[in-house]
């Protein structure tokens, strides 16, 4: 019902624009066009200020009811996010007072040269002197953006620390899952094809691999704090991408194609709480590359700790490989392990770093 | 179609009524049937109004699925039963699932990216003033920029379709990265909906070829006598840019399509490797997910240059002539549309720097692609300063090219960041980068289109359009588009991920609902606003107040030499001659002096 209403009322709107503008033009026709022309202009001329005044001042105000609630109102939870938090407040800076010059010089000759009759106009079609200085200026200052930039991103993606945690993370439709690489520090090997999650192998691990026998499967990223960790990133289906917002850092996870990304987590998530004031707070995985009708949801969560805490939650786990031996028993299963053997051949050292 | 049909016929019905017929030397057209006349005709003007009606019809359909989507943004919690009285399974109890949003938003990309902003400007405005502009009878090939039209609406036609098949139309997103877009069971629509997608976007890419290949020529073999290339108004300039860069880039989409297209459906491994979908291990092995994007990036990227550099042209244009002054520095804009035009097809990867790209590779990226922001500032500068010491007046073509420099500006500035990589892992596919290429590309090309429109409508119709209105529709879009996109900024800062239908699990990106409800009670009074334009349009052809001079605007182009209703053929008698450039406004204590204007014995040089 109230549908309808407002459908009426904007029907009705329509209908009195219509009119009124209709009856501008009319209006206009009998008082000379010229007359007309010259109202207009003032009023346009006169909104060209208006609209600058009120829309840095509208600018001022969004900034002050959402400034809290970006993230450059908390310090970032990465070493390279440090860095990116600082390249992000000097681009800040310099676009800003750009945007500030250039949005005021626009609608300040608007209006200041808006039409009048005693006016003659200074006829200038170029001068190599000021074009010259506008080619110039700018690449002096992208020159330092693009140099600062690239010394960031040669730290950010180059080869992580020789101590680094080790930690996979696989993306599918619509969850993701972490596995650990147990006391060697050695992923155990892969192959998609032994893919089988009815029977606790949902990451495709080749059980023929000695390495994999410590490996530890888990639903939560657990981290911890101060020490530098590798995600090493896979995805099984289509494409999603590890998204660490309070890191400032994501990368992509592509079938096929593992890809990997490093840092070191300078808080704890009970650090963070007290940081942020948010009882609740978490860190989260989230995915930033659309991966089909789930892609909202497909939301991962990371626990930064000390390494006695973390020390405590490995030892509660049992790697997966048991898990896996246990439900299987008696019989240690002879038809599946056939199976690997045959597609061994076939199989890519995936993710076996070091 | 056939009411789009019949709006063209009458149209036209008047323009042959005007025209003189017989003055020149083209005599193909005695007799024309109904069907020669409006549908398969070759008169360049007729063909780009097929355009322009064409693209007004998407983009309404466009604008009208963002308003939707836009709802479930902006009140996830709430129920709209006529949602479900519309879109039955798709809106199941008044709301959007999940799989309807994601159509809605890859169609809603699809559609205003290629059939609005590529299509329906390029296509418009290179058809209609190309031959006025340079002095020529009609393009190169008539017939060609027929077939382009209607390849065009093929492709109209199939994506159209796909809107109504079962399991939906393409729903992966503008960019239909696979695998997610080569399985189908991933989902729903990576069905049919996609096969439907590529096919369309084939059509569009053999129209698109068609259309550029027909403007290059016409640009550099049918000038008049006397406009050398140096001598073009800057519209003519950018059409050429932007020709030369679909030519160029439009076949490596379609390799792309193609490729797709086997891989979906005979058993290819293009881009497929090693995937577990839904439990289900398929054999594809050694494709490259990634490629595909190098693939459409390559195109994608040149893309949104396809887009902005018309209205780049036309705003030079409505700028200098409603300044009453020369545009400023005449040879930096061509030069710099040069520099942008060769950087487009250099830059590609800087969509790609999380993908896992070589970071070595991606510096190269990150330098190429800031390096053109130096060509832009210096457009926006001389912009500028065509408007200082100038003697403005505010038509409302004037009024949408102010506005598109500065949405160009803040659009443009946003680039800064996410060219520069590092900024740009952090950035990457939030709300950061909905509000860089709406304002930039989005709003501010459909700026130049809306300038475009009113400044040569009296071209195209004989008539104006209603002055009240277009200042309604200029102020409230101008405004609505700020509002809409400026503080998304503020969401991508805090990393809020795009392509999302609801954020309200997640204790990192839940902060904005209230923010989300203003943008969408925003976005549909502008919406509204644009049916007004609309509305504007479709009266103003038979009832706008005529236009009684040849030149209204007292420009300097030719194509304001031609009679109020030009026929076929565009000039009666000869086609007049060029003597100087199309800039001298404000010279000598001459308010405007027409290009076909010999040089004085003492005017003064520039
Ligand atoms: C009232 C005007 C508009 C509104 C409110 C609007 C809103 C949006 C929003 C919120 C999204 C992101 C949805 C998501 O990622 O979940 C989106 C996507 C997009 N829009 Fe718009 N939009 C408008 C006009 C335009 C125009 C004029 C263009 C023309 C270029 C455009 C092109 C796109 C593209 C290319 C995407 C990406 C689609 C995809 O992710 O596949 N939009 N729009
Ligand atoms: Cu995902
Ligand atoms: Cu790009």
């Amino acid at each position: 019902m109230s549908g309808y209403f407002i459908l009426a009322i904007l029907g009705l709107a329509f209908i009195l624009t219509f009119q009124i503008a209709k009856a501008s033009e009319y209006v206009s026709v009998l008082k000379g066009e010229e007359k007309s022309f010259k109202q207009n202009n003032r009023i346009n001329a006169f909104l060209m200020i208006v609209f600058l005044v009120l829309g840095l001042a509208g600018a001022w105000w969004c900034n002050e009811l959402f400034y809290n609630k970006t993230l450059l109102a908390q310090p970032a939870a990465s070493d390279h996010g440090e860095k990116i938090d600082f390249m992000l407040i000097l681009t800040i800076a310099v676009t800003g007072l750009v945007f500030l010059l250039t949005q005021i010089l626009l609608f300040w000759f608007a209006y200041k040269y808006q039409f009048s009759e005693r006016r003659t106009v200074y006829y200038f079609p170029h001068n190599n002197k000021l074009e010259l200085i506008w080619t110039v200026v700018p690449a002096i200052f992208l020159t330092l953006l693009v140099g600062l930039g690239l010394f960031y991103w040669f730290k950010i993606t180059g080869d992580a620390p020789k101590d680094a945690q080790i930690v996979e993370i696989t993306g599918k439709q619509f969850n993701w899952m972490m596995r650990y690489p147990g006391k060697d520090n050695i992923l155990g090997r892969k192959n998609y094809r032994l893919t089988d999650a009815s029977n606790g192998n949902a990451l495709g691990v080749d059980w023929e691999d000695g390495a994999s026998h410590d490996d530890i499967e888990a639903t939560e990223m657990h981290l911890v704090v101060g020490k530098s960790v590798q995600l090493v990133i896979n995805a099984q289906d289509v494409i999603h991408d590890v998204g660490l917002v309070h890191f400032r850092l994501k990368m992509d996870a592509v079938p096929g194609i593992p890809t990997t990304l490093w840092f070191t987590p300078l808080y704890t998530t009970a650090q963070m709480k007290e940081i942020t004031g948010n009882k609740e707070f978490v860190y989260e995985i989230s995915c930033d590359q659309i991966c089909g009708s789930g892609h909202y949801s497909m939301r991962g969560v990371i626990i930064v700790e000390t390494q006695e805490e973390y020390d405590a939650w490995l030892a509660s786990k049992k790697p997966q490989y048991l898990t896996v031996k246990e439900a299987a028993t008696p019989t240690p299963a002879p038809a599946d392990s056939t199976a690997a053997v045959s597609v061994l051949n076939a199989s890519k050292p995936l993710a076996q770093l070091k | 179609m056939s009411s789009e049909t019949i709006t063209l016929g009458q149209a036209v019905a008047e323009v042959h009524s005007h025209g003189s017929h017989d003055a020149h030397g083209h005599d193909h057209h005695h007799e024309e049937s109904f069907l020669s006349k409006y549908i398969f005709c070759t008169d360049h003007k007729m063909i780009g109004k097929q355009f322009l009606i064409t693209g007004i019809i998407w983009a309404i359909i466009g604008g009208l699925f963002s308003v939707l989507f836009r709802l479930q943004l902006g009140y996830p919690e709430a129920t709209f039963p006529f949602l479900e009285d519309l879109f039955g399974k798709w809106a199941a109890g008044g709301r959007i699932s999940n799989e309807f949003y994601y159509a809605l938003v890859t169609m809603h990309g699809t559609i205003l990216v290629f059939f609005v902003l590529t299509a329906g400007l390029s296509g418009t405005f290179a058809n209609i003033l190309i031959p006025l502009q340079i002095g020529a009878r009609d393009m190169a090939s008539g017939f060609l920029n027929m077939l382009s039209y209607w390849f065009f609406f093929g492709a109209s036609v199939v994506m159209f379709a796909s809107l109504f098949i079962q399991t939906g139309p393409a729903s992966g997103g503008w960019t239909v990265y696979p695998p997610l877009s080569a399985l189908g069971q991933a989902s729903e629509g990576s069905k049919l909906g996609m096969d439907f997608w590529l096919i369309s976007m084939a059509l569009f890419i053999v129209s698109s070829l068609l259309g550029g290949l027909n403007y290059i020529s016409t640009i550099l073999n049918l000038r008049t006598k006397g406009l050398s290339m140096t001598r073009l108004p800057l519209t003519m300039w950018a059409i050429f840019f932007t020709a030369v860069l679909g030519v160029l880039s439009f076949p490596v989409l379609l390799s792309g399509a193609v490729l797709l297209l086997f891989d979906r459906n005979l058993g290819t491994s293009f881009f497929l490797s090693e995937i577990v979908v839904k439990g289900e291990i398929l054999p594809n092995e050694g494709g490259s997910a990634i490629l595909f994007q190098h693939l459409f990036w390559f195109l994608g990227h040149p893309e949104v240059y396809i887009i902005l550099l018309p209205a780049m042209g036309m705003v030079s244009e409505i700028l200098s002539v409603n300044s009453r002054k020369p545009i400023f520095g005449y040879l930096a804009m061509v030069g710099s549309m040069f520099a942008i035009c060769i950087l487009a097809f250099l830059v590609w990867a800087h969509h790609m720097f999380v993908t896992g790209l070589n970071p070595f590779l991606g510096a190269f990226f990150v330098l190429l692609t800031l390096l053109i922001a130096v060509p832009s500032a210096i457009k926006v500068f001389n912009w500028i300063t065509t408007l200082w010491k100038g003697n403005v007046r505010f038509t409302p073509g004037m009024l949408f090219a102010i506005g598109f420099v500065s949405l160009f500006i803040s659009g443009g500035l946003t680039g800064i960041f996410l060219g520069n990589s590092t900024l740009d892992i952090h950035l990457h596919d939030t709300y950061f980068v909905v509000a860089h290429f709406h304002i930039v590309m989005g709003v501010a090309s459909f700026f130049g289109m809306f300038a475009g429109v009113y400044h040569w409508f009296p071209k195209m119709y004989s008539r104006f359009l209603n002055n009240t209105m277009a200042y309604i529709h200029f102020w409230v879009t101008f405004v609505g588009a700020y509002l809409i996109f400026w503080p998304m900024h503020y969401a991508g800062l805090a990393g809020m991920p795009r392509r999302y239908t609801d954020w309200s699990n997640w204790q990192s990106f839940n902060m904005f609902a209230d923010m989300n409800r203003f943008i969408s009670t925003v976005a549909m009074i502008v919406f509204a606003v644009q049916l007004l334009f609309v509305f504007n349009f479709f009266y103003s052809i038979f009832k706008g107040r005529k236009v009684t001079s040849k030149n209204p605007w007292g420009a300097n182009t030719l194509e304001w030499t031609t009679p109020i209703t030009p026929g076929h053929g565009n000039w009666p008698g000869d086609v007049p001659e060029v003597h100087r450039w199309a800039y001298d406004y404000g010279k000598d204590g001459r308010e405007f002096i027409p290009q076909t204007e010999p040089i004085g014995a003492n005017e003064s040089k520039h």
